[in-house]
């Protein structure tokens, strides 16, 4: 294993040299900036390559807006709202649904499945399923929608708050953040919508996109086939996660979303409004289309006040920039998404301790900077 | 035969008339006895064989009452008679009191009486006194169990944090997050809970065994909730040194690193009930590591890292299976509640 690590940080200590300058690298998913930071990644690099947290955790990159809907929801004794566990904790206007009292309404599932069934179970409810994630998700969510429409299952609807990759990392490039070099992808998105999806990245904006998985030794490697690229003046797309991800993902997955989905313009913290980027029930399901069952309209809402979790999750700051960061934003009681959720910069920064400088010198190889 | 005519918990059960006599004596008792408590005075007589004593006590609000590996009254047993093993001393006698919810099961009541019968008998100690109370549905949660514990040190030993040194070896006697992972995967119901097992277990027949044979142990702490993170960083502010921890060697089974990947869980902070940390000097840790592995409760002992000279605060450091840095922090209250 300390070949392979070496190998890679021949290569990141060669990018550094022949770039000169700082290299900004953005790992898009929030389950690489968790073990970028449980497994030390940042003390091994070299001190002139930057690891920006993007966007690429659900719960981090929803809306304000769509927040202030569910608590809306949340306050009809008619409903009954189904959730992932991280999002009951996201502030709002007049508290999170954690804070809500009393919080009969809302009640934490691990599946789309258990959503459903919760419907199923309380017919007299209107279940709302909080359909978040991305294109990892949205397949399951597709799942129970068809299965609903199939047994008829009419107590049930989504609040479809799917959001798609590429476009924010479209609206990345092109708007908010001139300063990534590359992008480190997702494996398990990768393994859905297949690498080749991020061709339109690199080609058209001339970005190097590197998937790999989320043990360290991957990311690793990934972050030194980036610096090969770099280093060469190219930027190409490629795997280093090659055992699970092809070229066209899985077509499966890819056709169950596009049956039941289109996208559509949507609004995302930090990010704005992006084109064809959010998720929408097709007509044919509609009636399980929670904005159309209750009348409902996503509006761009406010961030909590303070917090910078938008910058953050553009790559602009980072979290111990913002000042409330560790002062009245903690997990114990977070301001913004990106504290909340196990997979937010913000968490991960605060429960990690940050970078450690130290064991730099330590696994390099000798002789190397 | 059956000597109750409810199966059911009644408030009339702890108010101290012939309900409460009978819960006593037909429930508890049978289940419990021994010379002291069968005087059901208002206190226990103890005859201690030393002054050195340790005391403790603790309460215990687990949710589910029953898991894999254990429940809240094998638990209240073994978490007391661990908090006296880890302090250097012989677990002697514990008190035992409930505090059941009206309505509460007869039968789940008898099944958690036996387990703490049969944890103490385990372990060497006796429930020497305690009391019964009930309270109205809905002012706990089933039941709640409160236990103290006394133990007599043992002879020579005296452990502190100010004992502890630079160069002292980091000691822990096998996988940890079994227990924690257990709790949290029942109650979420998650797929592969039958997995998990709690590693629920009294230490005191180890710790004994290591104290009276080594002279080297400075220190030992049970990594309970906030799991080894918490002890390490405990013990590291406790002492105003640092310490160096290797991941690699630090045991942890397969099942629980993929529950607390997928659950978004970091292993090293979440709770054990069967483990404990011991800081060893140099010369004696190749002495404890085979009394830990020769023992049933420390096959998988390891030494998972050493106390070094702190550099501007005391930090607990951990290089990771790759060769990285971080830190391990103290970890944060909120994220497992009721685990014990
Ligand atoms: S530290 Fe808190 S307030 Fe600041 S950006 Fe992060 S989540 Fe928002």
């Amino acid at each position: 294993m300390l070949e392979r690590i070496y190998k890679a940080q021949n290569l990141m200590d060669t990018a550094c040299n022949t770039l000169g300058r700082q290299i900004n690298i953005m790992e898009v998913c929030g389950t690489h900036t968790v073990s970028i930071f449980r497994n030390g990644i940042k003390s091994t690099l070299p001190k002139k390559i930057k690891l920006l947290s993007g966007p690429g955790c659900p719960v981090c990159v929803t809306d304000q807006g769509y927040i202030d809907i569910i608590l809306q929801l949340a306050d009809r004794d008619d409903c009954l709202i189904a959730t992932y566990g991280d999002m009951i904790r996201v502030p709002g206007k007049g508290g999170s649904l954690e804070t809500k009292q009393p919080n009969a309404n809302i009640k934490v599932v691990l599946s789309s499945e258990d959503a459903l069934q919760l419907a199923k179970d309380n017919p007299s409810r209107k279940v709302v399923f909080v359909a978040v994630g991305f294109e990892t998700t949205a397949p399951a969510t597709a799942v129970v929608v068809k299965e609903a429409a199939q047994e008829s299952i009419d107590n049930f609807c989504i609040l479809s708050g799917h959001k798609l990759v590429i476009p924010a990392m479209r609206a990345l490039v092109s708007e908010k953040n001139h300063n990534i070099d590359a992008f480190l992808c997702p494996g398990h998105v990768s393994v859905i919508i297949g690498f080749g999806a991020f061709a339109e990245i690199v080609e058209r904006f001339g970005r190097s996109c590197v998937v790999a998985g989320f043990e360290p030794l991957q990311i690793i490697e990934g972050l030194g086939e980036i610096c090969r690229q770099l280093a060469a003046g190219k930027a190409e797309l490629k795997s280093v996660y090659t055992a699970v991800v092809t070229e066209q993902g899985n077509t499966t997955a890819q056709e169950i979303i596009a049956e039941c989905f289109e996208p559509v313009d949507g609004y995302w913290r930090g990010l704005g409004k992006i084109e064809k980027s959010t998720l929408k029930l097709k007509d044919k399901y509609s009636r399980f289309d929670a904005f159309k069952r209750f009348n409902i309209t996503e509006m761009p809402g406010e961030d909590m006040s303070g917090c910078r979790c938008g910058e953050v999750l553009c790559g602009l700051i980072e979290p111990p920039e913002c000042g409330l960061f560790g002062k009245s934003c903690t997990p114990e009681e977070p301001v913004g998404p990106c504290m909340v959720s196990s997979e937010g910069a913000c968490a991960a920064w605060f429960k990690y301790g940050g970078v450690m400088g130290s064991g730099y010198q330590e696994i390099r190889r000798p002789g190397s900077q | 035969m059956k000597t109750n005519r409810h199966d059911k918990i009644l408030l009339a059960h702890g108010g101290g008339g012939q309900l409460s006599d009978e819960l006593i004596r037909h429930h508890i008792l049978p289940k419990l006895r021994n010379d002291t408590l069968a005087e059901l005075g208002d206190s226990a007589k103890l005859n201690l064989a030393s002054k050195l004593v340790c005391f403790t006590t603790d309460s215990y609000v687990v949710k589910p009452l029953f898991f894999n590996g254990g429940d809240i009254g094998k638990l209240a047993v073994c978490g007391t008679v661990n908090d006296l093993a880890v302090a250097g001393s012989a677990p002697i006698a514990l008190t035992l009191s409930l505090i059941i919810e009206e309505g509460f099961e007869f039968e789940l009541l008898e099944k958690i009486l036996a387990s703490i019968s049969e944890s103490a008998k385990a372990n060497d100690v006796n429930i020497v006194t305690g009391d019964t109370k009930t309270v109205e549905t809905g002012a706990v949660d089933k039941i709640f169990i409160n236990t103290a514990g006394i133990g007599v040190r043992l002879a020579g030993v005296d452990l502190g944090f100010e004992k502890i040194a630079v160069g002292d070896k980091i000691i822990i006697n096998g996988t940890i997050g079994d227990h924690g992972l257990t709790i949290i995967s029942q109650r979420e119901g998650i797929k592969f809970q039958s997995q998990l097992k709690s590693d629920c277990v009294g230490l005191a027949g180890l710790t004994c065994q290591l104290l009276k044979n080594t002279s080297g142990v400075k220190f030992m702490r049970d990594p309970t909730r906030g799991g080894l993170a918490a002890t390490l960083n405990e013990i590291c502010r406790g002492a105003g040194l640092s310490i160096e921890i290797n991941e690699a060697d630090v045991p942890v089974n397969p099942t629980v690193r993929a529950a607390a990947d997928m659950l978004g869980f970091d292993a090293i902070t979440i709770a054990n009930e069967g483990k404990f940390v011991a800081i060893v000097s140099l010369e004696s840790v190749d002495a404890c590591l085979n009394i830990c592995k020769n023992h049933p409760l420390g096959k998988e002992a390891s030494i998972i890292g050493e106390i070094v000279e702190t550099r501007d605060a005391p930090i607990v450091e951990m290089t990771t299976k790759i060769g990285g840095k971080r830190i391990v922090q103290m970890p944060y209250g909120r994220e497992l509640p009721r685990i014990c």
